[in-house]
């Protein structure tokens, strides 16, 4: 690849670098034994390691599901590692974190130095298996907010643990879930005691760096009565030939009248330009509205991934409980994303809200995947759907599969949708006003996902916006 | 200077502009009128470098510059505006966003410094004062919902902020009330300068009681048949564009 190649290559994904620091691996596979190892490495009690060694006699006994409009070669589950984290101790305060790694996250716009960090957003950075560092606990503590690595909740606050873990996404739902229960590493954890407003943003920063290494990041956030949380995830990965899987799950309890935000800018590498490499993000996220008045917001931008499997669901139990589920999904070149969401009414007068947009260019494909279920006991249940698709080019795909079932008279759902081209006189016109293609491309773009980007936290909007450009450029002309 | 020479063009197979020669020297307004399918409007598109043209022979040079190797955006850094006939709708892309946008992207091709949000807004709403619009146009998705008039009128605030040095304006009047008329008129009159130049073309008469051109061309089966003073405009308008093709 000459200079001037690799200078593009590596502007169409700038987090393509590797961190060259010594690591520790278990050997390749998945085995009970790698599963004890998993569990010592954490210090766990015993009652974790049984959760995971039954998770992984049912992952066993069932069978990849095919069902999804998405095409991969087979996964050999053997071959990929299922730990590996820098191999210095876990570092007790942000002091002793290894600098190669300060300098990754620096090098990702994620400064871990607190002097030096977004103002009003606390950091725990997750590299490959473990939570390598967590900012502003301190300040967080006070106002009784706990948010720390989740193998560390495990030893520290068992009994919210072992009450909620597993409460909203139960290891039997699906295959790629059971499988996270088994060998999940690390991920976050969070608490919001009653009548507690989270003083600043959470977020997750995940970060893939070994080679044929899976990553199974498991979240649970927990607002009890009167809570309010916002918390934002991003994601990234280095440039490798060869597929990695992330397949993780996140579970999200809301009590009477709390409030959970949960935003995900998902820019994993999705591949070169002719589908060689990228990961395999096959993950379950599912929030639980328990109590009263309760809310759970989804909202994603997801441009990354050679394949996304992904369905941020609502459970809505609570009396006149919300759910919402905003979504952007792009995917350019060989990408595959089979995303939506689902909206399970049980309680009365709940509400839910879909905003979907796909947008697909070049040789992708990008389905949109989402049930609304209304349940006897809601009455007065409400939902809204809209789900917009925009083509660009002739050689993608995009597919719509609303399910809908209501079993109670007196509910509402209705569902609206459109696809589109992004026309030739709209780039015309804005060409002529002196704007490049890409540019016009980009605003376009941008003004058809605007009711998805309005609902980002202001820190992520600007970036979200910058790197839809970005993953679509090359897509026309 | 705009100094079109020998111009042939055409749309897939079918030959459109068939050797078209027009000289328009800076400070001037010269209007291009024609019966339908003259290639009025190709002649636009050819100019401005929309896709689906194919100049097949002839050149156009705009201040010495070549100007059909150029890209849209290019053209447009280098002062061209073409005014649509049929202004497009961008769902979502707020007015203000598009224009401060177009603005900053011509005003790096050109060198000079990009404005920001404050500096931008200043000079919009003096440009909306001038063009008598409402202020709530910023705010505004681009085009989107917009009555005719409004739509023509938000052409001639793109152009007063790109500050062009040839406007060409593509039957900027068809469906126009005389209001709207006026106010694309003093758009176009509000740039009259010694640096500034405008190729009006309409099919009537009326939009030129209003920006009185120097000159009038008609265009008529792909060529330039005739050309004359203001005064031909009105001799049209009389007498039509019947027995032209011939002359």
């Amino acid at each position: 690849m000459s200079a001037s190649m690799q200078e593009i290559a590596e502007r169409k994904y700038k987090y393509g670098f590797t961190t060259d620091i010594a690591m520790e691996e278990f050997p390749r596979g998945l085995s009970e034994d790698i599963i004890r190892l998993i569990s010592a490495k954490k210090n766990e009690p015993e009652w974790m390691l049984e959760w995971r060694l039954k998770a992984y006699a049912y992952w066993l006994r069932i069978e990849e599901p095919d069902w999804a409009h998405v095409k991969h070669p087979p996964i050999d589950y053997q071959d990929l590692y299922y730990y590996a984290a820098p191999a210095k101790e876990a570092p007790k305060s942000l002091d002793e974190v290894d600098p190669e790694l300060l300098k990754t996250y620096e090098k990702l716009g994620i400064p871990l130095n607190e002097r030096a960090a977004l103002a009003g957003v606390a950091v725990d950075a997750v590299f490959d298996s473990v939570s390598v560092a967590t900012t502003f606990r301190e300040m967080l503590s006070k106002a009784g907010v706990i948010f720390c690595p989740i193998s560390e909740a495990v030893r520290e606050h068992p009994e919210l643990v072992k009450k909620y873990l597993g409460s909203v996404v139960p290891v039997r739902d699906n295959y790629f879930a059971a499988l996270n229960s088994a060998v999940f590493s690390d991920g976050s954890f969070v608490y919001i005691p009653k009548g507690v407003r989270c003083p600043m943003e959470l977020s997750t920063y995940f970060r893939i760096n070994a080679r044929n290494t899976g990553q199974f990041e498991r979240t649970l956030i927990i607002a009890d009565d009167d809570a309010t949380v916002s918390y934002l995830e991003g994601c990234t990965a280095p440039m490798r030939d060869e597929n990695q899987l992330h397949a993780a799950v996140v579970e999200l309890v809301a009590m009477e009248n709390a409030k959970i935000k949960y935003s995900t800018v998902q820019n994993w590498y999705p591949g070169d330009e002719n589908g060689k490499g990228g990961i395999y993000n096959f993950v379950t996220k599912r929030g639980a509205c328990l109590g009263k008045n309760s809310k759970i917001s989804w909202t994603q931008v997801e441009t990354g991934s050679a394949i996304t499997w992904k369905y941020p669901s609502c459970v809505l139990s609570g009396e006149n409980s919300v759910g919402e589920f905003y979504s952007v999904a792009v995917t350019n070149n060989h990408q595959q994303a089979d995303t939506g969401t689902k909206m399970i009414h049980l309680g009365r007068n709940t509400t839910s809200t879909i905003i979907s947009k796909g947008i697909s260019a070049g040789k992708s494909d990008n389905t949109y995947r989402g049930l609304v279920k209304i349940a006897a006991s809601a009455s007065g249940a409400r939902n809204f759907t809209q789900c917009d698709s925009l083509l660009i080019g002739d050689q993608c795909g995009a597919h719509t599969v609303p399910y809908i079932e209501s079993r109670n008279a007196s509910a509402k759902v209705e569902h609206e949708a459109t696809t589109s081209k992004i026309a030739e006189d709209q780039l015309f016109y804005c060409r002529s006003r002196g704007l490049s293609e890409e540019d016009a491309v980009g605003l376009i773009v941008n003004g058809f996902c605007k009711d998805v980007l309005k609902e980002l936290p202001m820190e992520f909007a600007v970036e979200a916006q910058k790197l839809l450009s970005v993953s679509l450029e090359g897509s026309v002309g | 200077m705009l100094e079109i020479k020998n111009l042939h063009a055409r749309i897939g197979e079918k030959e459109i502009l068939k050797g078209v020669n027009l000289t328009v020297p800076d400070g001037e307004i010269h209007a291009i009128m024609g019966p339908n399918g003259a290639g009025k409007s190709t002649l636009s598109y050819v100019l401005s470098g929309r896709d689906g043209y194919e100049v097949t022979q002839g050149e156009v040079f705009y201040n010495g510059q070549n100007i059909l190797e150029l890209e849209p955006e290019d053209r447009a850094a280098a002062g061209i505006f073409l005014a649509f006939q049929y202004p497009v709708e961008l769902p979502g892309v707020g007015n203000a966003n598009f224009l401060r946008t177009a603005l900053n992207a011509v005003r790096r091709k050109r060198g000079e410094a990009e404005l920001d949000a404050v500096a931008f807004l200043k000079l919009a709403r003096a440009a909306i004062k001038n063009l008598s619009m409402k202020e709530d146009f910023l705010k505004r998705n681009v085009n989107v919902g917009f009555s005719g008039g409004e739509k023509k009128r938000n052409e001639m605030l793109q152009m007063a902020l790109l500050q062009p040095g040839l406007a060409i304006l593509d039957e900027t009047d068809s469906g126009l009330d005389i209001d709207a008329l006026k106010i694309v008129a003093e758009g176009v009159n509000a740039l009259r300068s010694p640096t500034f130049a405008a190729l009006v073309i309409t099919h009537y008469q009326r939009l030129l009681d209003h920006i009185v051109p120097d000159v009038v061309h008609v265009l008529s089966g792909g060529r330039i048949v005739r050309t004359g003073p203001a005064a031909l405009a009105l001799e049209l308008e009389e007498r039509g564009y019947a027995g032209l093709e011939a002359a």
